[in-house]
């Protein structure tokens, strides 16, 4: 045996692709297959038991008979499990529930259910105050989800290939050099699983019907799962809920099924974006509440703006860090023409379509503005001075009060009273009913804003795609090269810059009349209120640099947490900070990779030979300051 | 197909054609540093010519001068006539097109985007018809596409057109340089070291793609330090040391030039300007 495996290792250093599939606990398969179902029936069967004595509590955990609150959780977690273990374990007509064939998918959801009732049974003791207060309930779905973790642990998963004796580990440091040490952190990064290159078939030989049918079911249930994740109403279930979700994408991941999916819609791409646009506009007709059709509003507007930036970070690669105050360009700029008695023109009232047209090209104005002197620099300089530029704008728009300065904007007070906007005679602004639904003003808000997201959508997709689009990924990857290819830097920089500026005074527009006032205060560097410059750049990064759906989702999840998880409110910007140094560290290229860009970052990946460093043709050097 | 092309090394004023690139008396400082030194340089329509000389001796910067990358500190570089601008993307336009010492592709995109890069003075599509997607952009972007894939089969590339150029393997990701660099429809080629840490069939593989872009009617200038290679290829030699230009001609000539030889392997001789160490490693590539 021992022969056999440093034999495996010697080949695994010739054949860095090798697969290896291992158990963690050594178990006959057969018993893992059936210690992982009984972990999944027992973990469903408590949730059906009581928990807790006291309705403390919250989410009603006493009820023996049906499941409620976190219990739901674990319930759906478990049945997960239970069904893509199923598959796994190849059961007749089960099996396209896991097309990797992978048993990582299993080890990973049950790892979620463990975690999320685990999570609810210390929580449990802890808010109550000991171990006292759980039910036998508790102690069965504690035992339920451990026992399926256990099993799971025992099934052949697959992992990193072993690796060479001698390899440097150079994130050790120092203690890299201690050979205990090296080999610790050798047996710990082969326990690691794996399931990237896994071949999953490939369902575009299945039925077109099908195909529709599953891109149908599949956002029906991403609405769904929204839905319930933005009504959770206390932080405890929504950290259950962030538990089940996580593992669970991570899992149907290993599971080949998102692969699978993605393939769908690249094959049905017109089929899948309508299905996509028609569930975002079921939204405010699901959630039938004005809070979280606010909280949609604002999640698109931040995610709008972020994919503006988008087209300045993540295509063209200027960081920029001023650029809220194009947000705040185009509020402000609809605020003075929305007929606001505060405003200094509180006589003109511009409709809907013209005040966006003035917002965007207000903020295309100054996205040339600024854009023109600072374009020619590059890197750093680039990112300090736009720093620099978005500060300006804050204060600039708080001192023209008439006091300190010319009176357009009333300084610190801002522009209130912005009235509600009314296109063709439908009133934002009052609740309206279709059929059974009534649409409040936030909903209202919130389908006026998807017109504009799909519209900065169609956008980024179009131009990325195009002879513009392609000038500014080559400017990111080399701009000198770039250049001698006759692409003229500075002026297809500037159009990036401008087009980005333009699409977020757009956005800014409906948020003026959404937040019924503007005040310079957001629109700040970095700050506890969303819409900052770090905000932006946050989403972008952490839902993935240059594709459409990242810094959407970034956004999205960078706006729901913290308002679902009120105890992170003193830590908001520390727990962000945390979650970006992890995402850099593990998952660099961001939540939604960029096809490019995960190859870029997972050198591994990559059969070919990296490009050579720079020798002694230093003509960067020699432009960089120019 | 080009391997049966006859090659014949023409006289320094090629039948075929007047000048193509005129540089002369071009001088680069950097501060007190003269990197190249009053040197004139003409190619001709049709020709193929080799800059060779010791490492240092001011061959890339003499490029860069050529493309724009640098502005000569002193004299002109003229392309048809006509100054050439001091922007390199403009200098493009004009029709010249380089590749560069150290790969410098675009290693996110793929192989097809490289190339469509190249392409870019050449299409007008701006953002508006991006957007727009009428008629007229979709017919010049199959067009460019067209094109590309020509070039692509040209370096036979093409199978290789949806990798990722950072995946390509070494050889490959020069003939990509190239092929990226012809998509700009150039008159004249500049080629910087293109066989650099190639083995010797790698080698032969480049010589005999340069005589196809020759043959194409596109003017090569080629910076190299193979030997073999240099005289193989050119019409006609310059041997740059120490930023001023020693002797000019034909192959047969610079291999007899005893300056050449001196310049190379550093041994003392009258009139010498290359007579500190120099490295001897050049002659080794010389197989």
């Amino acid at each position: 045996m021992t022969d056999l495996s440093t034999n495996a290792a010697a080949m695994a250093v010739t054949a860095p692709g090798t697969h290896r599939t291992e158990r963690y606990i050594p178990l006959p398969l057969n018993a893992a297959r059936l210690l992982t179902l009984l972990g999944v029936v027992v973990s469903i069967a408590s949730t059906f038991m009581s928990w807790t004595y006291t309705t403390d509590f919250p989410g009603d955990l006493t009820v023996s008979g049906y499941p409620g609150g976190l219990q739901i959780m674990t319930l759906i977690a478990a049945i997960l499990t239970g069904v893509v273990a199923l598959g796994a374990f190849r059961v007749k007509g089960l099996s396209w529930l896991n097309p990797s064939r992978s048993h990582n998918s299993v080890l990973l959801l049950a790892l979620g259910t463990l975690g999320t009732t685990w999570y609810t049974v210390i929580d449990i003791a802890a808010k109550l105050g000991g171990l006292a207060n759980l039910d036998p309930g508790a102690f069965v779905a504690a035992i339920g989800s451990l026992e399926l973790f256990a099993g799971a642990l025992a099934l052949p998963i697959d992992r990193h290939p072993r690796e060479d004796d001698d390899a440097d580990y150079p994130e050790l440091g120092a203690l890299g050099g201690l050979q205990p040490v090296a080999a610790g952190y050798r047996r710990l990064r082969e326990l690691r699983p794996t399931h990237a290159d896994i071949k999953v078939p490939d369902p575009r030989r299945l039925n077109v019907w099908l195909q529709r049918l599953a891109i149908v079911v599949v956002f029906a249930a991403g609405l769904k799962v929204l839905t319930f994740g933005l009504a959770t109403s206390y932080s405890d279930i929504f950290l259950g809920y962030m538990i089940v979700v996580s593992f669970g994408f991570w899992g149907l991941g290993a599971a080949g099924l998102l692969r699978q999916f993605q393939q769908l819609t690249r094959n049905n791409r017109v089929f899948s974006s309508s299905v996509g646009i028609l569930a975002a506009i079921a939204y405010p007709f699901a959630q039938n509440n004005e809070h979280w059709a606010n909280l949609g509003v604002s999640v698109l507007i931040v995610g709008t703006v972020a994919l503006g930036l988008n087209i300045v970070v993540g295509l063209t690669g200027l960081l920029d860090l001023g650029y809220v105050a194009f947000l705040g360009v185009g509020a402000y700029t609809a605020a003075l023409v929305s007929g606001s008695p505060y405003s200094i023109w509180s006589g003109v009232q511009f409709p809907f379509w013209a005040a966006a047209l003035a917002g965007a090209a207000a903020a295309l104005v100054f996205g040339v503005l600024i854009g023109a002197p600072t374009l020619r620099l590059r890197g750093d300089y680039l990112a300090i001075v736009t720093l620099g530029f978005g500060e300006i704008f804050r204060i600039v728009v708080k001192n023209l009060d008439g006091v300190s300065g010319p009176k357009v904007t009333n300084g610190p007070n801002g522009i209130a009273q912005i009235p509600d906007l009314s296109i063709f005679g439908y009133n934002l602004g009052a609740a309206h009913d279709i059929g059974s639904f009534t649409l409040g003003r936030f909903a209202n808000y919130y389908l006026l804003m998807l017109v504009i997201t799909v519209i900065v959508v169609l956008v980024f997709t179009r131009a990325a795609d195009s002879r513009i689009g392609r000038s500014w990924i080559a400017i990111r990857e080399d701009e000198t090269a770039a250049t001698a290819m006759g692409i003229n830097g500075f002026r297809v920089k500037l159009v990036a810059f401008a087009l980005g500026a333009s699409l977020a005074g757009l956005a800014g527009t409906v948020s003026a009349h959404v937040t019924n006032s503007v005040v310079p205060d957001p629109y700040v560097f970095s700050g506890s209120v969303p819409p900052n410059s770090a905000f932006l750049l946050a989403a972008v990064v952490l839902g993935g640099m240059g594709t459409v759906s990242g810094p959407i989702l970034g956004a999205a999840l960078l706006y729901v947490i913290p308002e679902k998880l009120d105890f992170l409110a003193r830590y908001e910007l520390f727990a962000f900070g945390i979650a970006l140094v992890l995402i850099m560290r593990f998952r660099p290229e961001g939540i939604i990779a960029n096809r490019r860009r995960q190859l870029e970052f997972h050198e591994d990946a990559a059969t070919a030979p990296a490009q050579r460093p720079l020798g002694d043709d230093t003509v960067s050097a020699g432009t960089a300051g120019a | 197909m080009t391997t049966t092309i006859p090659h014949q090394p023409t006289p320094e004023q090629a039948p075929d054609g007047g000048p193509l690139l005129q540089a002369s008396g071009v001088i680069m400082r950097f501060g007190g540093l003269t990197a190249v030194r009053d040197v004139d340089l003409t190619v001709n329509t049709g020709e193929i010519v080799g800059l060779i000389g010791p490492n240092g001796a001011g061959k890339t910067t003499f490029f860069n001068c050529l493309t724009g990358l640098y502005v000569p500190t002193e004299g002109t570089v003229s392309y048809q006539g006509t100054v050439l601008p001091s922007k390199p993307h403009l200098v493009t336009k004009a029709g010249i097109a380089r590749t560069f010492q150290n790969i410098r592709l675009f290693a996110n995109m793929t192989v097809l985007e490289n190339v469509l890069v190249g392409r870019h003075t050449r299409t007008r599509e701006g953002l508006l018809s991006a957007l727009i997607r009428g008629p007229g952009y979709h017919r010049a972007e199959a067009a460019s596409r067209a094109r590309a894939m020509e070039l692509l089969e040209f370096t036979g590339l093409a199978a290789k057109a949806d990798h990722l150029a950072r995946n390509l393997p070494y050889g490959e990701q020069r003939k990509l340089e190239i092929a990226r660099a012809l998509a700009s429809e150039p008159g004249l080629l500049l080629l910087d070291e293109p066989t650099a840490g190639m083995n010797p069939q790698e080698t032969r593989a480049t010589e005999e793609l340069v005589f196809a872009v020759r043959d194409q009617g596109v003017a090569v200038l080629v910076i190299e330090h193979d030997m073999r290679f240099i005289f193989n290829l050119c019409d006609r030699v310059a041997v740059l040391v120490q930023g001023e230009k020693l002797v000019e001609g034909t192959s047969e000539v610079v291999q007899q030039d005893e300056r050449v030889v001196a310049a190379y392997l550093g041994e003392p001789f009258e009139g010498t300007p290359g007579d500190g160490p120099t490295t001897t490693g050049e002659q080794e590539n010389d197989r």
